[in-house]
């Protein structure tokens, strides 16, 4: 275990030649004759559209692909230091998307010391390491929440999250480090937080770093080359088949070399490149006059449910208190805040999917049409052809096995509109897909199927939960277009989003959630267009 | 879910004893007490055992709140052995074809009794012990093979998430037209589509934990403990208590001449 003698990294070496996977069950391989050599300490971004591979090229890296059983094909090499990842473990260390899979265990010390104890390293040492790694990403600051050993990893943020997940990695003490869209989850202080403590570690071992991420901004600064991939195969869907897999390095060079020689080809590849903001449709008609459809009057929210005591119901304690707002058709208003302030809680009660904890929201006779005031007492079907909700997680709201019949549910359970689906499909290019597993998909079409089957039932208000999170700029760029033509044919779009730029495009109306310890909600009514 | 598997706050004087000792006077207590029916050796062991909440951190108020549907099973069964079991000694209500007689209701409370003495002391060890210690424990010194003893561990906490993601699917179908109302045959339907989602995110939710266990190592021969499994002590003083409770139950109910083994 050369890597760890006396505490220093070794920075690793990754080469490359005619390497190619393809995952047991798949027709197609993910990638497919790449050749590429990275050297000790280099950074790099690697880039490219969505199916070429990326994913599967880190977590080979990280030697956790496949076993000797299934029957997954490898074809060339993909070496670490002339040693196959597998054969090394805690070389390479992977950070992935998902925070709450990045923890292992429940107290933060423990949970940081887990890989170390895997590679066998002495107790003493290991505690050492905890307390050198805590500090590098920051979590030990009172800025960075101050965390002692015994703190309770559920009662982290995401983005301490990711960092604790960058401390763990740290402790192994690799010679590579692996980020799979790190930051794609968190809100715009959380990517900054693991985005500065990555760069803070990195600066401090000298370890190589192979970072995957859409938004090139983040990171661009950070590394010395941007690596784009070719489409692979399974940029073509699933039953499609068709076109072959090319794979392969398509540029290689300094990041501003790359940007400015590719900038047209990542742009229409998706890739966020620096100062690009996709064109987007204008808002034509924002009538401030409409009719108002849906209102919350100083209300309280939380997602617990109240507790029964002795004959009693006690409320729970609310997230946020104090919150008044007016949904108008035709208007956008778009919830903002720190992580925390009960933006999402707030959306979900105004939707009639959790009941106040005080205060009330109230439907207009425009919108309810003889289903009562209270949206929370609609059923499912009153509900859905009034309010429509989009969740982040798409994967939630997935109810049948393919795409038709996903759209067509909402419809058929309500008797009408099945006329509509055709044209949703159409229009957020799903037509393709009507045969597919809605769970197969990939993340820009989820997003969209997601979308279009709330919109089915033809509601009134569509309420968005950061819709655009972790989304390509094609999808982001189709998702704010097709809104701005929804507002313009009057249906409501309220949305809780951190993304300026959407809630620009969208305009309307902002209301600010302040963060939770002053108890009441601060509020600012201002024109956001 | 998650706060009731929470230690912090608890500085209880037990929560400081090894995990496998603990275990051990739990099950020489249940041990005796699944021995003999009678009222005697459980009330005592019961007696004992609600001395021993300050020592766990445990108060009534927690005790009812983790442990209700146990308190409440334990009184329907006893009530209903006293209903059903065979009369003896003076009727004390007779209603048609139950009856409650002086044999019958001994019987019953001695179940009921019986029911809570065991439920207990596993109700107190879970208070006093944090499902990291027990993992630590079961490995290094009951030398359970560490991938099974750690991959529960990290399994267990994503059952905790379940319990949130569960509530979110639940909405998230709502607002998809999938209600919860209407006939029990709907309601049924419902329940299982949302069970068959939450599924589906279950096993998403293990397979991105096992690649993150695995990238940092997890799953390999050798493996060192960044927390040392010990005893002390204090472990044999808990060990000495359980044993002193188990046999005091016996004594009493000996002494008492209520001690009649389960299977005369």
């Amino acid at each position: 275990m050369s890597a760890t003698q006396n505490g220093a990294v070794r920075p690793a070496a990754i080469s490359a030649e005619g390497w190619g996977w393809r995952h047991s069950g798949r027709a197609q391989a993910a990638i497919q004759g790449l050749d590429l050599r990275i050297e000790p300490g280099e950074r790099v971004l690697l880039l490219g559209p969505s199916g070429a591979g990326k994913s599967t090229l880190l977590h080979a890296l990280a030697g956790v692909l496949g076993d000797e059983e299934d029957d997954s094909d490898e074809t060339g090499s993909l070496l670490i230091d002339g040693v196959a990842p597998r054969e090394q473990r805690g070389r390479a260390g992977l950070m992935q998307q998902d925070p709450e899979t990045q923890v292992v265990l429940s107290r933060v010390g423990d949970d940081v010391a887990f890989g170390a104890e895997n590679l066998a390293v002495p107790r003493e040492e290991i505690w050492a390491r905890v307390h050198e790694a805590l500090d590098d990403v920051g979590l030990r600051t009172a800025a960075g929440g101050g965390l002692a050993l015994d703190h309770p990893t559920a009662a982290l943020s995401g983005g301490q999250k990711q960092r604790l997940a960058l401390a763990g990695i740290l402790a192994m003490r690799p010679g590579l480090i692996l980020l799979d869209e790190p930051t794609a989850n968190l809100d715009p202080a959380g990517v900054l937080e693991v985005r500065d403590a990555v760069g803070r570690c990195l600066d401090k071992t000298g370890a190589t770093l192979v970072v995957v991420e859409h938004r090139v901004s983040v990171w661009k600064d950070l590394v010395d080359r941007i690596v784009v991939l070719q489409p692979g195969s399974t940029a073509v869907h699933g039953s499609a088949g068709g076109t072959s897999a090319t794979g392969g390095v398509l540029l290689d060079g300094p990041p501003d070399q790359v940007l400015s020689e590719a900038r047209t080809m990542l742009m229409s590849a998706g890739v966020w490149v620096p100062g690009y903001v996709p064109a987007t449709r204008e808002r034509r008609n924002e009538t401030h006059a409409a009719p108002l459809l849906l209102a919350a009057q100083d209300l309280a929210v939380s997602r617990e449910k109240p507790r029964r005591k002795r004959f009693k119901t006690i409320p729970p304690v609310p997230v946020q208190t104090g919150i008044s707002a007016q949904v108008r058709a035709g208007q956008a208003l778009t919830i903002t805040g720190p992580n925390g302030a009960g933006k999402s809680t707030f959306a979900l009660t105004l939707a009639g999917l959790l009941a106040p904890v005080d205060g009330k929201v109230s439907a207009a006779v425009d919108l309810s049409q003889g289903a009562g005031i209270d949206p929370y007492r609609w059923k499912a079907e009153q509900l859905i052809s009034r309010i429509g909700t989009v969740f982040q997680e798409p994967e939630h709201q997935f109810v049948t096995g393919n795409v038709l019949d996903e759209l067509m549910f909402g419809p058929k359970h309500l008797g009408h509109g099945e006329e509509r689906v055709d044209e949703l499909l159409e229009r957020l290019r799903l037509t393709h897909l009507v045969d597919a597993n809605p769970y197969t998909l990939s993340g820009g079409e989820k997003r969209r199927l997601s979308v279009a089957t709330v919109l089915a039932a033809h509601p009134k208000v569509l309420v968005l939960d950061e819709p655009t999170f972790g989304q390509d700029a094609n999808t982001w760029a189709e998702l704010a277009s097709f809104l701005s033509e929804l507002l313009d044919a009057g249906t409501a779009v309220v949305s809780v989003t951190h993304d300026q730029e959407f809630s620009t495009v969208l305009g309307g109306t902002e209301l600010r959630l302040g963060p939770v310890h002053q108890g009441e909600a601060t509020r600012q009514a201002a024109g956001a267009a | 879910m998650r706060d009731a598997l929470n230690l912090r706050g608890n500085h209880a004087l037990l929560t400081k004893a090894n995990p496998l000792a603990k275990f051990a006077s739990v099950f020489l207590i249940s041990l005796v007490l699944a021995l003999s029916i009678d009222w005697v050796s459980a009330s005592t062991a019961l007696l004992a055992e609600l001395a021993l909440f300050p020592l766990a951190g445990l108060t009534l108020r927690l005790l009812w709140q983790r442990a209700w549907p146990l308190i409440i099973a334990a009184a329907i069964g006893g009530w209903s052995t006293a209903i059903v079991a065979a009369d003896s000694g003076a009727v004390l209500l007779d209603v048609g074809l139950w009856s409650i007689s002086e044999g019958s209701l001994e019987l019953g409370l001695g179940f009921m009794l019986r029911g809570l003495a065991i439920a207990l002391p596993a109700i107190l060890l879970m208070t006093c012990t944090d499902p990291t210690d027990l993992a630590d424990a079961l490995a290094q010194k009951a030398k359970l093979p560490h991938r099974f003893v750690l991959g529960s561990l990290a399994a267990m906490r994503l059952v905790g998430l379940m319990a949130e993601e569960w509530q979110t699917i639940g909405m998230a179908r709502r607002a998809r037209g999938v209600g919860s109302q209407g006939s029990p045959f709907q309601r049924l339907k419902a329940t299982l589509g949302q069970s068959f989602g939450l599924l589906v995110q279950a096993v998403r939710r293990a397979s991105r934990l096992a690649v993150t266990m695995e990238a940092r190592g997890f799953g390999g021969g050798q493996r060192t403990w960044a927390r040392e499994s010990t005893y002390s002590m204090l472990d044999a003083w808990v060990v000495l208590g359980g044993l002193v409770i188990a046999a005091g139950a016996v004594l009493t109910a000996v002494g008492a001449g209520t001690w009649s083994f389960v299977w005369r």
